[in-house]
């Protein structure tokens, strides 16, 4: 490279390698730059054209289907469970609907749970007590260094298959009776005054928020005492109860599984492939969790909790104010990406035989021979599902980053 | 204000009374919680030592060894994997005796293990004796190679190039020749067990680096349309689940290419793990690319670098440094990963368990057996792995840089 570049200021408004003066074409970096822009997308346009006219090819001589119009037509397989009514005269699509919800379903209880395991297994690593710790430390190292597919497969084909029959089920205080056609416990279901009593729920919500609000300003005003939060956890408790008096009958039913003759009807079924499912899932994303948890407490310097104590705050008020916020930033961005680890892994309930979108996309594959579209739609779903939760968690992110100095 | 004249005396040394009393017993919450944690420990440990000495039936596991170890591979081509492991043991010793620290202690811990597995207390004709010293040899090969790497000095560019070698010896080895006399070809079907899931994992995650590293620059560039292509297809990947990037390459890429264009089944598995360890490949490096301060760049320039000499000789070296932690991370989550195979119909570890359950109707109930094996298998893989790449992380002290 020439250290006297020629710049030579012309007025003429043409490109620069039009005029013929200075940097030679081939070593031009404008001239480069576009070249490699047009080559990389003409290389993966023509890649994607040439897959395509395969794929259009291998449809005509196949007679597969490419476009969505198939999802009007009749399923024709049962799904095992559903959280909405189906039956096989159902269409394709209402059936990756089931899958869907189950997919969500199996994801929401799994990370509210592992969120809590991972909790608890977080503290009892940082316990001063050894063995509390030692144990929590076994949990998370042997847990993260398995496989989650042996897992799964240990929980389904080693542990819940064996479980014992119906008329020998396992009973636990509750009741909750295991057996091999899944875990019966006391369920709830609605009655007819659910739908206003929820109203009731509703407005103790925005009470108790507005209360919180309100005496939280106060007591930052004046400085006297107000206590906001037990103020707002009482309202939020006391119109939900109020209402139940009022409409005279329990929003809510509890239904207790009996017995019958082959199984036991009533009450709240978890399958064994659910629970084995989320057993796996929230016992090895507990274990990452516990690390990220771990991790975002020991990153609050202590300086911070000893200006906390210095400043007269109590134990209860250093955890909530000062050591909370501060892990909280540090956990919540790995925090997310294991709740959507979770949610992603949650396909691999396809070995167990759990109705997730992915068992139900592959089911329809089998069947009506649909990979192409069925396939597309299932990564579209998955897909949205992380944009998603990236794009909650970059709002989030900007609220608590901004405080940084 | 008075000086104190009390003597404060030093700490006494901790004794176990002491170190009991602090760690278990210091007050009535932490008693409750040692009392309690320790009954449910004995009760736990007792049940599963009653489990596994007096319920539990091995046998299904002690006699299908080999099946868990290399799956269908025929067997008068095993001396095949046997000349690949000697010479990947023997380069490791070498490169042990060369380097020292914990690649050392990695080798020498490697030729234990293998005189460990050649003592096994089962019997002879589950593991006969010409495998038990075949197992002798790796160790000694091991051993022979580390004499070696202390005495001849070779730089390490030759060694990388002798691993390399030797990883495509052994590709060669295992795949063997078609239409030869010498080298039968062994069809990719009759891979199996913990071959294959080294096979897929090894290959994932070599083939996977040199993209992933035009993936992170890419997605580094200025150049918009670059960019955009790196971005999309790093997102995607990382945004959907393995078992959909698997079922991509095999299902679907057969309906992506011309009728007469086959790509095995093993193959298009590699293909798939390559495609989704890139992915996160990208992001490493991508980590690594900005780790390094932006005066490594400008004095690059001032030096009168051109820009790929400005990457190649000053930005890669440092960034790549950095990610070793990150890469052998991965490595051992692509390692782990390799059991969704089996969703795709190979033979990697879990697909054995399952033949070896449905081989024999007396096994049929042992799932807990076979299972908890593989889970060992892994764990013993994935902890060493995870161990040795912390202490090489404070040996080369890459966390500090």
């Amino acid at each position: 490279m020439s250290l006297v570049t020629p710049m030579t200021p012309s007025s003429s408004t043409l490109p620069r390698f039009l005029t013929r003066k200075g940097v030679p074409l081939w070593r031009d970096v404008v001239v480069l730059q576009w070249v490699a822009q047009v080559l990389s997308a003409v290389l993966v346009i023509g890649f994607l054209v040439y897959f395509i006219s395969n794929v259009l090819r291998a449809a005509d001589e196949r007679g597969l289907g490419l476009g969505f119009s198939f999802l009007r037509n009749t399923a024709g397989f049962p799904i095992a469970e559903s959280m909405i009514p189906y039956d096989p005269a159902r269409s394709f699509g209402y059936a990756l609907w089931v899958g869907f919800l189950n997919t969500i379903k199996v994801s929401l209880v799994g990370i509210v749970l592992a969120t809590v395991l991972g909790l608890v297994a977080a503290l009892a690593r940082l316990s001063g007590n050894w063995l509390v710790r030692t144990i929590a430390g076994v949990y998370v190292n042997t847990i993260r260094n398995i496989p989650l597919l042996v897992q799964l497969v240990i929980w389904y084909f080693a542990v819940f298959q064996r479980l014992p029959p119906v008329k020998e089920a396992i009973t636990l205080p509750g009741p909750i009776f295991i057996s091999q056609r899944g875990l019966y416990m006391v369920g709830v279901t609605p009655t007819a005054t659910f739908g206003l009593w929820l109203l009731f729920v509703l407005a103790g919500l925005i009470v108790g928020y507005a209360l919180h609000r309100n005496l939280t300003a106060y007591q930052v005003r004046t400085g006297r005492a107000r206590y906001p939060l037990l103020a707002g956890l009482m309202a939020l408790v006391a119109l939900p109860l109020i209402g139940w008096l009022v409409l005279g009958q329990a929003p809510l039913a509890k239904t207790v599984p009996v017995l019958g003759r082959f199984n036991f009807e009533g009450g709240m079924r978890l399958t064994p492939e659910f629970a084995a499912l989320l057993v796996g899932l929230v016992i090895y994303t507990g274990a990452f969790i516990a690390e990220v948890i771990r991790a975002g407490i020991l990153a609050v310097q202590k300086g911070q909790i000893e200006a906390a104590k210095a400043l007269g705050l109590s134990q209860f008020q250093t955890l909530r104010l000062v050591t909370l916020p501060l892990a909280l930033r540090v956990i919540i961005p790995p925090l997310i990406s294991q709740y959507l680890n979770l949610t992603k892994n949650s396909s691999l309930a396809i070995v167990i035989g759990y109705a997730d979108l992915f068992f139900v996309g592959r089911t329809i594959i089998n069947q009506a021979g649909q990979a192409v579209p069925v396939f597309l739609l299932i990564m579209v779903v998955y897909l949205a599902l992380s944009l998603l939760t990236s794009a909650v968690l970059n709002v989030y992110n900007r609220r608590v980053q901004l405080v940084e100095r | 204000m008075s000086i104190s004249s009390e003597v404060i005396r030093p700490p006494s040394r901790p004794g176990v009374a002491r170190w009991l009393h602090k760690n278990l017993f210091s007050s009535w919450w932490n008693t409750l919680l040692t009392v309690v944690s320790l009954a449910l420990v004995g009760f736990v440990l007792v049940q599963a030592a009653r489990w596994v000495l007096f319920s539990a039936d091995w046998s299904p596991v002690v006699q299908s060894l080999r099946l868990f170890a290399v799956g269908p591979y025929p067997a008068e081509e095993m001396w095949r994997i046997w000349l690949a492991l000697g010479l990947a043991t023997w380069l490791l010793g070498f490169s042990g005796g060369r380097a020292g620290g914990i690649v050392q202690t990695f080798a020498l811990a490697l030729a234990l293990a293998f005189v460990a597995l050649a003592l096994l207390p089962i019997k002879l004709e589950y593991l006969a004796l010409a495998s038990r010293l075949k197992w002798v040899g790796l160790a000694a090969a091991a051993l022979i190679g580390f004499g070696l790497g202390r005495r001849i000095k070779l730089t390490a560019r030759w060694l990388t190039l002798a691993w390399v070698v030797v990883f495509l010896l052994t590709l060669l080895l295992l795949g063997g020749l078609r239409n030869q006399a010498v080298l039968p070809f062994v069809e990719s079907g009759r891979w199996g067990g913990l071959l294959l899931t080294f096979l897929l994992a090894l290959v994932g995650i070599v083939a996977s680096f040199p993209i992933g590293v035009l993936l992170a620059l890419g997605r580094q560039s200025k150049l918009p349309v670059l960019k955009a292509l790196c971005v999309l297809f790093i997102e995607v990947v990382r945004g959907v689940p393995l078992v959909t990037i698997l079922f991509m390459t095999s299902i679907l890429l057969p309906l992506f290419l011309p009728p007469d264009f086959r790509i095995d089944r093993v193959l298009r598995a590699m293909l798939g793990m390559t495609l989704f360890a890139a992915a996160y490949m990208a992001e490493n490096v991508r980590g690594g690319l900005q780790s390094i301060p932006a005066g490594q760049v400008e004095a690059a320039k001032a030096m009168g670098l051109n820009g790929w000499q400005t990457m190649l000789l000053i930005v890669l070296p440092q960034a790549l440094r950095v990610v070793i932690p990150a890469i052998v991370g991965q490595f051992i989550a692509l390692f782990m990963d390799t059991t969704l195979a089996i969703i795709v119909g190979l033979l990697e570890l879990l697909a054995i368990g399952r033949a070896i359950l449905n081989s024999n109707p007396a096994w049929l109930l042992r799932d807990m057996e076979i299972y908890l094996f593989i889970a060992l298998i892994f764990w013993v893989f994935t902890y060493s792995m995870a161990y040795a790449s912390r202490r090489a992380e404070t040996a080369l002290g890459l966390g500090k840089r």
